[in-house]
């Protein structure tokens, strides 16, 4: 009952998203209100409609019916409550039911807006949000559906279907196979939506590009309105990367946070577009610049969002993301080969329209900063994509496969990262407009000298690595512009308001939001920059086999193996925990219990590390082997990992400043216009 | 003096063939999990793709560490190797393609894409500049750092 409603709701929100479209286009070739109002309502429908399905879907998920195909293949019955709602997003039609519905969402939210300054728009955006909801719903429908029953045909075999075929009767399991034990951690069950929310916020300011493109409305209005979703989709985004390095640091026993992994790289994509295209809306804002450049980045960013969803979801490039090979694939690829070409023929047509009647004016301006780190991000981009795809090219050339793994990327991007990093620095002390080498070399003198004090400090504490004290300063250099700047706003304001210290700190930050939101967002990505450098240029590692009172060293740290108990759980798991003493210069610091957790009903197995964190380092310990018997012999893998926590520091401050840039302005006249920026001269800060 | 010097000859001969055939027989000791690794690390698994052979938990990935110890207590280097693995299964267990034939392409077509990128980047500042080209001490050049501070006050005293 509840497997038919949910997907009759979604053929009808379907129908209605086809009657939304016709609806708007009619409205706006006839300049119609009604139709318009009726297509917006269709819309406004989609997020309700949507939202009926998923309850069907949870609900059948928590209740265990396990007739439907997607209830047994992703949930069992040890499974807690919270995982079985993780199930939701545990499995490719379940996946594809939750992207839909947050789109839905987001299309509802969008035809609640005020849409009196910008009424031109609406019909548009309804069209591109829902033939993208439409195609989401379609391969629901036709291809991936989550509802699907199990049956029981004659001669025992059974079938996956919606309805039942002729002769067959229903068959139910009276056990789930249960979730991926991978799946079953807290970072796993927030890195998904979160992922999602960024991918699919995206479609938002694209929508209203396509809109701005059709109706040759060419100012900065569709960025100005879209800003704000942007930085939260890319809030989102960002924090669905952290989580899932976080999740793989954790669970995936390699010792690491990041592999190079496709399915990593396919969110990292939209990111590296997305972040490029914050930078440089910011231009067309400011300077009424780069219109043309900026209808690339979002529709290169929708694009390459689609993109990530199909390298997740088609399985064409396996890796231990990806989930298993489907016929949604070259959907995908037509999908994104249509929304591409479509939106780049209409660029085209409005080409000339775009051209901006402003000038770069000097090299050293804040704009032509902006632009040599929208290279870079693209430059970044291009090593990611050629990356990923390059194994299949090969494959269809050659018939060869290839790997392309971390060490290529490493290599490639490590420059580009290292230019980004010198970047930040560089463009906060930049102005707009008219500047030159000499003013900029005056305003870089002070944060020198704080990154001459730290190499030095760095070279007495034993670096020696080149590389890590290049990274090491350019960190420093960016970490001092960025204090350098609160501390000049922090004085400016204590000089003309008489504040207290924190009273300017807070004001000058909740009322500059987006800049200084911006700041704490650079300060976030040196300190996680700090972590990266930390384990990517000084981690150690060793193995061993050892006995029970044996010892392992490494970095001065010594681990003692003191014993290994193995038993079963009442959540169908059977666990392999062993005790290690961490010791260093012979004191004793901590126990740690690297474990093994076999789960019986998947008849898998997921390493959890033992791990003993500081500010410092990270002591980060497998348990490889063990002699099941006596168990008095156990093989351990330890990782020294300096400087990691870092990075995890980094993600949160992060997130703190992309919050602080997302929130809404109180003061909504401190918003000005372009023109009055111009004639206030060039100098803005 | 000459059976002396013979005597000492034939000792000398006996004492480095005992000194070679000692160092002969003698087996190259049992490589450690870490000196195991250290070639592990550069495979991929050829089944589970993008994982490393040494962290990768598969019995066929244990099997393979197996093998690398045997050629490693055989002496074999971590080329000779990573080269039989690719000679069994084929380029894909290497983490970078090997830079031949079609595969100079991973390796050509991101850095001339960059490089056109900064070409037409450079043009476009050139010719930006010739469109306008600023007087020498154009008093909109980039303020200094007291003008700074009094743009940033103009703009706090509105905030």
């Amino acid at each position: 009952m509840l497997a038919n409603l949910g997907y009759g709701v979604l053929v009808i929100t379907l129908l209605i998203s086809l009657y939304g479209i016709a609806a708007a286009i009619q409205g706006a070739r006839r300049k119609n209100t009604s139709w318009l109002d009726s297509a917006r309502n269709a819309m406004l429908l989609t997020g309700p409609l949507v939202t009926l399905a998923v309850i069907c879907l949870v609900v059948l998920l928590v209740n265990g019916n396990y007739e439907v195909e997607y209830v047994a293949s992703y949930t069992s019955n040890s499974m807690p409550l919270y995982l079985k709602i993780t199930a939701l997003w545990g499995g490719q039609a379940g996946s594809l039911v939750f992207w839909t519905w947050l789109l839905s969402i987001f299309a509802s939210a969008v035809t609640l807006r005020d849409w009196q300054r910008d009424r031109e728009f609406l019909p548009w955006v309804i069209v591109v949000v829902l033939v993208t909801l439409i195609f989401f719903l379609g391969l629901i429908i036709f291809i991936e559906n989550p509802f699907a029953r199990l049956w029981e045909i004659p001669g025992g075999m059974i079938v996956k279907s919606m309805f039942p075929p002729s002769i067959a009767v229903l068959y139910t399991q009276t056990d789930g196979n249960g979730l991926n034990p991978l799946l079953r951690h807290p970072g796993m069950v927030l890195h998904p939506p979160m992922l999602y929310l960024g991918f699919v916020s995206f479609v938002i300011p694209f929508a209203f590009a396509i809109a701005a493109l059709i109706t040759g409305r060419t100012d900065d209005r569709w960025i100005r309105i879209t800003r704000r979703w942007a930085i939260i989709a890319w809030l989102f985004l960002s924090l669905g990367i952290v989580l899932g390095s976080r999740w793989a640091y954790d669970v995936m026993g390699w010792g690491g946070y990041w592999a190079w992994d496709p399915v990593e790289i396919s969110a990292l994509m939209p990111w590296l577009s997305g972040t490029a295209f914050l930078h440089s809306a910011i231009i067309q804002e400011k300077r009424g610049m780069l219109k043309q450049w900026n209808m690339v980045l979002v529709i290169l960013t929708y694009d390459l969002v689609i993109f990530g969803t199909f390298l997740t979801r088609s399985g064409m490039l396996s890796s231990v993301h990806a989930f298993a090979q489907s016929a949604i694939g070259p959907l995908f690829f037509a999908f994104i080969a249509f929304t591409f070409i479509a939106s780049i023929t209409l660029l085209l047509h409005r080409w000339d329209e775009l051209k901006t009647e402003e000038r770069m004016t000097s090299l050293f301006s804040k704009e032509a900063l902006f632009l040599v780190n929208n290279l870079l991000f693209m430059g970044i981009l291009v090593i990611c994509f050629w990356g990923v795809i390059f194994p299949l090219l090969s494959e269809l050339f050659t018939g060869q496969k290839v790997m392309v793994g971390p060490p290529y990327y490493e290599k490639a991007t490590a420059p580009l990262f290292a230019a980004l990093l010198l970047l930040m620095g560089i463009a906060p002390l930049a102005a707009w407009g008219h500047s030159n080498y000499k003013a900029l070399g005056k305003s870089i003198r002070l944060p020198a000298i704080f990154v001459l004090l730290i190499l030095i400090y760095a070279v007495i504490r034993g670096v020696k690595n080149p590389w890590a004290l290049l990274g090491f300063g350019l960190c420093a250099f960016v970490m001092a512009v960025i204090v350098y700047e609160f501390w000049r706003g922090i004085r400016a304001r204590q000089k003309i308001k008489g504040e207290s210290f924190f009273k300017a700190l807070w004001q000058l930050t909740t009322r500059n939001r987006r800049r200084y939101g911006g700041y704490i967002i650079h300060l976030g990505v040196v300190l996680m920059a700090l972590g990266i450098i930390g384990i990517e240029m000084f981690q150690s590692e060793t193995q061993g086999t050892i006995a029970q009172g044996e010892q392992l060293n490494l970095r001065g740290y010594t681990l003692r193996y003191d014993g290994l108990s193995i038993f079963d759980t009442t959540d169908g798991r059977n666990i392999s925990r062993a005790v290690v003493s961490v010791y260093k210069d012979g004191k004793f610091l901590q126990e740690l219990y690297p474990r093994r957790d076999y789960y019986y009903e998947n008849q898998q197995q997921v390493t959890i590390p033992g791990v003993r964190s500081t500010w410092e380092d990270d002591l980060y310990v497998i348990l490889i082997d063990w002699e099941p018997v006596s168990a008095e012999g156990a093989t351990f893998k330890i990782f020294h990992n300096p400087l990691i926590n870092w990075l995890w520091v980094g993600s949160i401050v992060f997130i703190l400043g992309a919050l602080i840039a997302a929130w809404p302005e109180r003061d909504q006249s401190t918003v000005r216009n372009r023109v009055a920026k111009q004639n206030y001269s060039a100098s803005e800060v | 003096m000459t059976s002396l010097l013979r005597s000492l000859g034939i000792t000398i001969i006996l004492v480095s063939i005992f000194v070679v055939n000692t160092k002969a027989q003698t087996p190259p000791p049992t490589p450690n999990d870490d000196q195991i690794n250290a070639v592990a690390r550069e495979l991929y698994c050829p089944v589970c793709e993008n994982i490393p052979l040494d962290v990768c938990g598969t019995q066929a990935c244990e099997q393979w560490r197996g093998l690398i110890r045997e050629k490693l207590m055989q002496g074999w280097s971590k080329e000779q190797i990573k080269q039989y693995f690719v000679d069994q299964y084929g380029d894909r267990v290497l983490a970078t393609p090997p830079a031949k034939g079609f595969n100079w392409l991973i390796y050509i077509i991101p850095p001339l894409v960059i490089l056109l990128g900064t070409y037409f980047l450079y043009r476009a500042f050139v010719t930006w500049k010739k469109i306008e080209k600023p007087a020498e001490n154009d008093a909109r050049s980039y303020p200094n750092q007291d003008e700074y501070v009094s743009r940033l006050e103009e703009e706090l005293k509105n905030r």
